[in-house]
């Protein structure tokens, strides 16, 4: 059977799962085991004048209660931003001090303020209720806009009118002289709104502290352990990285929002030093809306102008993006440069300009949320060309075919430069997949059932493969963004594979093994992939944007190249051949053209036996890695929606979602094909039903799954999932990534169905059935 | 503290217990099952299903002391033998899961779903599959390959 590159081999790690075997953070239990809680504040901006944690200590088995004030006393240090954004007048981005537990003001309704220790996390949990907090209740604003409004509360004292950094990118003067001169501008203002990631295993923390020994482990929820110590170490002052152990184990799905560091991990590693237990917090679904990083958040307006012959000759975006109460750990990337670089689209632009305000509002901070910033591009551009080809009387995949940009590399006017893409054969192969030709008869038919039947596309390009160290440096980034991985040939001739990749649903341990097992003509089972602990892995960046493909295989395969090469040297010596005769070979290593071969169980004994060795060969069969991408990669394709709206009801029902996307190489299609699943569902529950809601006094309205509607089975189609691949030029594989593409590329396919079916352009996401229907009778 | 005496998977257990214990709480705390997760405080997730007297139950919405004497199964309790039940099969088969985290519950579900369907001589069709899974919410797959693997366990099972 083949187990190699494009093959639908089963997951290796589905069996725990499916047997109750899984072992996420939640499921361990560790000796001397004491259980956190944490005090919150109800107000979304408060001044906190005192606590009071006599009633709470006075509980038995309270262990201790402890506050901001502790915490910042024995040095733990604020949590930061790693990514450094300059305004535009050259100013640094005002970044407002965050400290793990509330000392002197709480900023939004969730704000940790202390944390009770005790046996049980029921006794924990009613000790929190007993701790008496003072607060002095302050005006709040949740929006964004209204932030930065004269007169608006401040939320912190270090950045005047609430403005994290006011940002620019491209050239402001030639794009409004190309929009002047344009023969049609569009215009279109829109919200991308607020999301709450949701991963289903809520986040956890177990930390244990060896007072003997000075030193810390801690079990989380993570999605990136590496970067976790590196940070709890080097700015949050826990621990020096070698007396800190990180491990996250299963991890119950991320979706960016564990990538971050937040304060109940930190608190909990410093509360086992404190009370000498090991501790642990598990969050609830409650915890999880009102303190796991939110997504998205922009408001924003364009225009885009065309010449008479239907070309765009400038965009110009103004866009405000909501930061939350804090700036979380990559949040001043999101709406900068994983945005405003991804708005030439799939199209040939000469001139562009975005300018960015974020702004501190009392919500919950807003970081990277599957897609980052690139959702936000992506329905920006789609939408307005969608509308512009409405108004210009154009087929909307006309008017995009008009404007595709066909030449490779392509240098876009805000910095990024696309490696490869065939957009059109993605377009071609959407269209035909979901017989465009037969649409209008369809929606014929659709109307005489008195249904609105309507079709939207959306053509979106990302930039994954999270990315080259010195090109994100010179941008602001405070790390490197390769990744690290180790080959270890064991004597008997099975190999473990270190990765610094973390998978929670990626399927890392089928994919990364068939590589292996391809490389070296050996069976799937005789690879094991080791990830998510510290100790067992040197370093690596993690799994986000898109980036265990194209940046984490590539490592494995510089370090299988040099297993490969080592090999070949043994074999060579051993059988008296050249090293340029060696061949590796189903499980064989061979000279060519001879029945001359070891068997690769028998080069891994003579690695490690060591007695017949070419001279001055050290012993042992075992390589490392780091890889440094050269470039972003650039996924892109083509979605098209289809939709039938109920015009008495509002009801939309999705009635066929079609996709060609372009991975470049693709491991395991099977595997592929679920992302796309999943990201598809998230971007349609962007599209149909999700939105994280703050009232006038930033109060969280959606606190749960009862408020906050999440896409179930019901709410969704089938999909047809299709590829039409060009491969990456940049990595060893060929691959580009496709974790986030359904997520980036779907929400505006369903909007410009909906509002192609509706006939009004003047629709905001969440689509709702009520949202929808008062947009029927807006368009009379 | 009120004593607990289940049958689950098989085996008889008795435990004391505090009166607020949940059923998860007892699975995952007192018996150390930890297969089954709890992925919300509203019973709206399901990844807290398990079987209890030979019905699917939100375990996270059941408090043990009132399920004294009863039987229960859970994840861990579905391949008695080694030899996977037909929808732990099929959510293999199809890709049905991805962290894992949502698929205890869904898979106790789906036995559900399809034994119902069988004993009163249905053939789910794939709408009534995906009504029946409207209690449990998965973030990672997008639905499709549950819905494929319900299918292909409904043929099997």
């Amino acid at each position: 059977m083949n187990v190699g590159i494009g093959a639908r081999v089963k997951r290796k790690e589905d069996k725990r799962f499916i047997t109750g075997k899984g072992k996420y953070t939640d499921d361990v239990r560790v000796e001397n085991q004491a259980y956190a809680a944490f005090v919150r504040s109800p107000h979304a901006h408060a001044k906190v004048k005192g606590i009071d944690k006599s009633a709470a200590l006075a509980m038995e088995g309270v262990i201790d209660v402890l506050d901001g004030g502790q915490l910042t006393g024995d040095g733990i240090g604020n949590i930061i931003c790693g990514w450094a954004v300059t305004s535009k007048d050259g100013s640094p981005m005002n970044m407002g001090p965050w400290s793990a537990l509330a000392t002197d003001r709480v900023r939004y309704v969730g704000d940790a303020v202390a944390v009770v220790i005790a046996e049980s996390q029921a006794l924990a949990r009613i000790a929190a209720e007993a701790v008496e907090v003072e607060y002095e209740v302050l005006p709040a604003v949740a929006s964004a806009a209204k932030a930065l409004a004269a007169g608006a509360p401040q939320v912190h004292d270090n950045a005047p009118g609430n403005l994290i950094f006011d940002w620019e990118i491209g050239d402001a003067a030639a794009t409004d002289a190309a929009l002047a001169g344009a023969a049609h501008v569009t215009e279109i203002s829109l919200t991308n709104n607020r999301l709450s990631p949701n991963p289903m295993e809520p986040r956890s923390a177990v930390a244990i502290y060896d007072a003997a020994e000075e030193h810390y482990t801690l079990y989380t929820t993570s999605q990136n352990p590496h970067v976790a110590r590196l940070v709890l170490s080097a700015f949050y002052n826990v621990a020096p990285e070698h007396k800190l152990r990180v491990i996250a184990p299963d991890v119950g799905g991320g979706f960016g929002s564990k990538i971050y560091i937040y304060p109940e991990e930190i608190t909990c590693l410093w509360a086992s030093m404190k009370t000498g237990h090991s501790v642990k917090w598990t969050g609830d679904r409650a915890e999880a809306f009102m303190t796991d990083a939110h997504g998205r958040d922009h408001v924003s307006t364009a225009r885009i102008g065309f010449d008479a012959n239907n070309r765009i000759t400038g965009f110009k975006v103004d866009t405000i993006a909501n930061f939350g109460a804090y700036m979380s750990l990559f949040s001043s990337a999101v709406p900068t440069y994983l945005y405003a670089t991804l708005l030439s689209g799939q199209y040939d632009i000469a001139n562009i300009h975005a300018n960015v305000r974020a702004v501190y509002t009392n919500t919950v901070p807003v970081d990277a949320y599957r897609g980052a910033g690139r959702p936000e591009a992506c329905y920006l551009v789609e939408r307005i060309m969608e509308t512009a080809a409405r108004e210009l009387g154009v087929d909307p995949a006309e008017l995009r075919r008009i404007n595709f940009i066909r030449a490779f590399p392509h240098q876009t006017p805000v910095i990024m430069n696309y490696d490869i893409g065939d957009f059109e054969a993605n377009l071609d192969q959407a269209m035909a997949a979901a017989d465009v030709a037969g649409f209008a008869a369809r929606k014929a038919e659709a109307a005489g059932r008195g249904k609105l039947r309507g079709l939207g596309y959306s053509s979106y390009i990302e930039a994954c493969g999270i990315a080259p160290s010195a090109a994100v440096g010179s941008l602001g980034a405070g790390v490197g963004l390769w990744e690290s991985a180790e080959v270890r040939v064991n004597p008997v001739g099975t190999i473990e594979i270190l990765t610094g990749s973390h998978s929670h649903g990626q399927g890392h341990e089928t994919t990364f093994a068939q590589i292996v097992a391809e490389r070296f003509g050996l069976p799937i089972e005789n690879v094991a992939i080791v990830h998510g602990d510290t100790d067992k892995v040197q370093f690596g960046m993690g799994t986000y944007g898109s980036r265990s493909g194209a940046v984490g295989m590539s490592a494995i395969v510089k370090a299988m190249d040099k297993v490969e090469a080592k090999v070949k040297k043994i074999a060579a010596h051993v059988l008296e051949a050249s090293e340029d005769d060696i061949v590796i070979e189903g499980g064989e290593v061979k000279v060519a053209g001879t029945d001359k071969a070891m068997g690769w169980h028998e080069v891994g004994l003579a690695a490690y036996t060591a007695h017949n060795l070419p001279p001055e060969m050290e012993p042992g069969l075992k390589e490392s890695a780091f890889y440094d991408p050269a470039n972003f990669t650039f996924p892109a394709g083509t979605y098209i929606c289809e939709v039938e709206v109920d015009p008495e009801t509002g009801t939309v029902e999705i009635v066929q979602f079609t996709a060609s996307d372009d991975f470049g190489t693709i491991i395991n299609p099977m595997i592929v094909e679920g992302q796309v699943h999943g990201g598809i569902a998230q971007g349609v529950g962007q599209a149909l039903l999700e939105q994280v809601v703050y009232d006038d006094d930033a109060q969280l309205i959606t606190g749960s799954f009862m408020d906050y509607a999440m896409p179930r089975a019901d709410d969704l189609p089938s999909y047809n999932v299709n590829h039409a691949s060009t491969i990456c030029p940049n990595n060893p594989l060929g691959m580009k990534g496709c974790g986030e593409a359904g997520a980036i590329g779907s929400p505006p396919a369903v909007i410009n169905a909906i509002t192609d079916a509706i006939g009004n352009n003047n629709l905001a996401m969440p689509a709702t059935p009520l949202a929808v229907w008062k947009a029927i009778q807006a368009a009379g | 503290m009120t004593e607990v005496t289940m049958t689950v998977n098989g085996r008889k257990v008795r435990r004391d217990v505090p009166d607020e214990t949940l059923l998860s709480e007892f699975l995952r705390e007192s018996l150390r099952l930890t297969g089954t997760h709890v992925g919300c405080d509203t019973t709206q997730c399901g990844a807290c299903v398990v079987h209890v007297n030979g019905a699917a139950v939100k375990s996270c919405s059941a408090l043990a002391v009132a399920l004294d004497g009863a039987e229960v199964t859970t994840i861990e309790g579905l391949a008695p033998n080694g030899e996977l039940h037909p929808m732990q099969k099929a959510f293999n088969d199809n890709h049905g899961l991805q962290c894992g985290f949502c698929t205890p519950g869904m898979i106790m579900t789906s036995v559900d779903m399809v034994e119902k369907a069988k004993a009163a001589g249905k053939t789910l069709t794939e709408a009534e599959i995906r009504h029946g899974l409207e209690g449990n919410i998965c973030r990672c797959t997008g639905y499709h390959n549950i819905v494929k693997a319900v299918a292909q366990a409904a043929q099997e099972m």
